[in-house]
């Protein structure tokens, strides 16, 4: 068991003030349940879920509210039980300000659960399996939320070399997943053993920064216990240096590993998958005690007299956990996640949600605004700083000069946002600020070129449909006019000769039978109805026709001349 | 209900699989500039240029028979880049041709419509769908905004609704940040 683990390193990477002690000093408390939960509808990567309640509904703690929409989707539930007010626009804890649609609960104190029921996944298919994940809305907890299901499968080959477990943890401030940690490490260890089974892993790495002693620790206490009764030794708890972004999942696996998984690639392809232990605690509350993601474990940190871990109901304001952890007077900002890939929030009302790994209160002292940006003297220190191994200030020059092709061609979809080179910029560059203006530019354009396409191939259709629909109307228009015909010649006849005998009958009906053969001929070779027509008549026809050919002849070029 | 939802559904599939023949059927082969420059027309197909849908002013482009500064949904971006591809100088949008507008979709008051299917005639795009006096419905995914429906509506329930922004959609404003002139030793 304590056989030392081979460490590989990352390439660049920096090391920020932790401030991780002022929120490890209490345990984890249970933050109160709000007056009102605010729960958007769209809290993972992927499909919008489709909202499965109304206003009015009474609703069940554990409650879907959200169905997972699409391949790609993950649903919600209600965080506790109470009565739907409104399923109505709230403001996103996002930083554009905008609003999207949110389940509103006004909680009535009973916290009523739905029933609970564990999923046995050893007797279900994995598809099965993966569906009940996917509603009970499992997501990634390290703050990229990508539904976990879809990370549960081990492609190919079947079977994982490894299973890593990210405890890592490295950024500024947060330490929900160290008192996890600390507090729930069986729980975590359990959550990784189901996780193992589906995906056939051999072995479990688990990575957690060498300042956090005391998780290290009691994970390793937890991971021997696994290890006894299973009789052997393939969970392994890591210590890895403290080095901002080792909490990365490319970063991890390769510290761990080894392995570099290139661009483009899955880490399955490679034997790997990479899980926060956050996720770990949730599949475990998931699939053995039923219960689906409705709260996590949050850190309020920052410019507050007493920073802590909160256990939280998601949908809770965010004004109201800073207010338990009394915030200072000066305090001007609220920020979902940590000082270097948070992100800053249009306000303090809006709702934790499960990406919300931190709360962290600034002031202009605690985060001075940035000094004015100068030129770009290509030091190369942003290159060296990257531990995605990209030239930063290449793709600072293009996306700066809206150059996004080549942009791209500098491999700008790898960069992870970490805010290293912005950190190390002598010229303080905003560097991300940069890259998230060109990668959402890209990805519009690419948006709008789809629609495009679709646009015009359905465009294009239709033309051809309108040309096929008007021979056919002309074919048809024929029939009926022949038929229209005979009709009223029937009728004339019938007027004109009220007594028939039989034989007359029959040979009329001969005769008849010929001239409207030949009348169909006639108006297979005239569709149009230019028989005895005045002259007025044949002219305006004759306008038509001009007309028509010419509607043809714009039509033309989309259509192919055999057509 | 069921009944319209199997109409489209039905619509749905029928059309898909014709699409879907049709794009392999009837590959045009075109004109490697004109395709080059249709690529660039924002495809809403709605006339405004004065040609009767993008490729044809594509064409006409080709041909040299119209300005660059004809289509207004492609607006100045558009302009920008045909004047890239063709080697001329940029020229701003011809106000005869009308103005860029934010994108939008069309919507029906569908308590007013009456289905009498003269906007599907009109829809260059297939992007409404309904059967004769059946409440008709566009599919906001498919409408590009060409306005070719609201005209022929006899009882005027079609309306244009600007396409917001969305958290989905949201971009990343360009950074602006002052930028310090570097130090220089003084003279
Ligand atoms: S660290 Fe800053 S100044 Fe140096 S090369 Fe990178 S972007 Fe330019
Ligand atoms: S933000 Fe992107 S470019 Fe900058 S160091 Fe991190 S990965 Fe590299
Ligand atoms: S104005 Fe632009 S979008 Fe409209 S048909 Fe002409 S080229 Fe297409
Ligand atoms: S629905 Fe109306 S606005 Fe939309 S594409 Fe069709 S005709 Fe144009």
């Amino acid at each position: 068991m304590n056989a030392v683990q081979r460490l590989f390193g990352f390439h660049g990477g920096v090391k920020p003030a932790y401030n991780k002690e002022a929120s490890t000093g209490l345990p984890i408390a249970v933050a109160p349940t709000p007056t009102l939960l605010v729960i958007p509808l769209h809290q993972s990567i992927g499909g919008v879920p489709r909202p499965l309640v109304k206003a009015g509904d009474r609703v069940l703690k554990g409650q879907r509210i959200g169905g997972a929409d699409g391949n790609v989707s993950s649903a919600v539930h209600a965080s506790t039980s109470g009565s739907v007010v409104a399923v109505e626009m709230r403001l996103m804890p996002h930083t554009s300000g905008l609003s999207a649609l949110c389940v509103v609960i006004e909680p009535d104190g009973c916290d009523e659960w739905i029933p609970r029921q564990p999923f046995d996944f050893r007797s279900a298919t994995p598809t099965q399996t993966r569906d009940y994940l996917r509603d009970a809305g499992v997501v990634g907890l390290g703050g990229a939320v990508f539904p976990s299901y879809l990370k549960l499968n081990p492609g190919k080959t079947g079977k994982l070399d490894t299973l890593v477990l990210n405890g890592a943890e490295c950024e500024p401030f947060i330490t929900c997943d160290d008192l996890l940690m600390r507090e729930r490490a069986e729980t975590i260890i359990k959550g990784t053993l189901i996780m193992r089974e589906m995906l056939s892993a051999g072995q479990v790495l688990i990575g957690i920064e060498d300042n956090k002693p005391e998780a290290i620790a009691a994970m390793e206490v937890a991971a021997q216990a696994a290890n006894q009764a299973a009789g052997d030794s393939s969970i392994k708890v890591v210590s890895v240096p403290t080095r901002y972004p080792a909490g990365g999942a490319k970063q991890l696996m390769r510290v761990l590993t080894g392995i570099e998984v290139p661009h483009g690639k899955r880490s399955t392809d490679y034997g790997l998958q990479c899980f926060n232990v956050g996720t770990a605690y949730a599949i475990y509350e998931a699939i053995a005690l039923g219960q689906p993601l409705i709260s996590r474990i949050v850190t309020v940190a920052g410019n507050v007299e007493r920073a802590r871990n909160y256990e939280v109901l998601l949908g809770t304001p965010m004004r109201d956990l800073v207010a338990l952890c009394g915030p200072r007077a000066d305090s001007d900002r609220v920020i979902m996640g940590g000082p270097m890939m948070g992100l800053r929030m249009p306000s303090d009302e809006v709702p934790v949600v499960k990406a919300a790994n931190c709360v962290l209160v600034g002031s202009k002292q605690l985060f001075p605004p940035p000094p004015p940006e100068m030129p770009c003297i290509r030091c190369g220190e942003c290159a060296k700083a990257c531990p995605a191994d990209l030239q930063p200030f290449e793709m600072y020059w293009f996306s700066r000069a809206k150059i996004f092709g080549k942009a791209q061609e500098y491999n700008l979809f790898d960069c992870i946002e970490c805010g290293c080179c912005a950190y190390v910029c002598p010229s303080r560059i905003p560097l991300v600020d940069y890259y998230r203006f060109a990668k959402s530019e890209i990805w519009a354009r690419e948006v709008e070129k789809e629609a495009a396409d679709v646009a015009r191939e359905r465009y294009e259709f239709r033309l051809l449909r309108e040309e096929r629909e008007k021979q056919e109307k002309a074919a048809k228009l024929a029939a009926k006019t022949a038929a229209g015909r005979e009709k009223a010649a029937a009728a004339l006849a019938e007027v004109e000769k009220p007594a028939v005998t039989p034989e007359q009958d029959a040979k009329k009906a001969l005769i008849a039978a010929a001239m409207e053969r030949a009348r169909e001929q006639k108006a297979q070779a005239h569709p149009e109805n230019t028989i005895n027509l005045t002259p007025e008549q044949q002219a305006e026809v004759e306008a038509i026709e001009a007309r028509r050919a010419e509607i043809r002849e714009m039509a033309k070029p989309h259509l192919r001349q055999d057509d | 209900m069921f009944e319209a939802i199997l109409v489209m559904a039905l619509g749905a599939i029928v059309l898909g699989a014709a699409l879907g023949y049709a794009a392999v059927r009837f590959r045009v082969e075109g004109d490697p500039l004109v395709e080059k420059i249709d690529a660039i027309l924002p495809q809403t197909q709605c006339g405004q240029c004065g040609f009767p849908g993008c490729k044809p002013y594509a064409q006409a482009i080709a041909k040299g028979e119209a300005d660059i500064n004809c289509c207004p949904p492609g607006g100045d971006e558009g302009i920008h880049k045909l004047a890239d591809l063709l080697g001329r100088e940029f020229k701003s949008l011809s106000a005869e041709h009308g103005i860029e507008k934010p994108k939008s979709v069309a919507v029906i008051d569908e308590q007013r419509c009456i289905g009498c299917t003269l906007c599907i005639q009109a829809c260059p795009v297939d992007a409404i769908v309904g059967a004769a006096k059946q409440m008709h419905t566009i599919v906001a995914d498919q409408c590009t905004g060409c306005e070719l429906c609201l005209p022929p509506c006899p009882v005027d329930c079609i309306s244009m609704q600007p396409i917001g922004e969305s958290v989905e959609t949201w971009k990343w404003k360009y950074p602006v940040f002052k930028i310090a002139p570097a130090q220089r030793e003084a003279a």
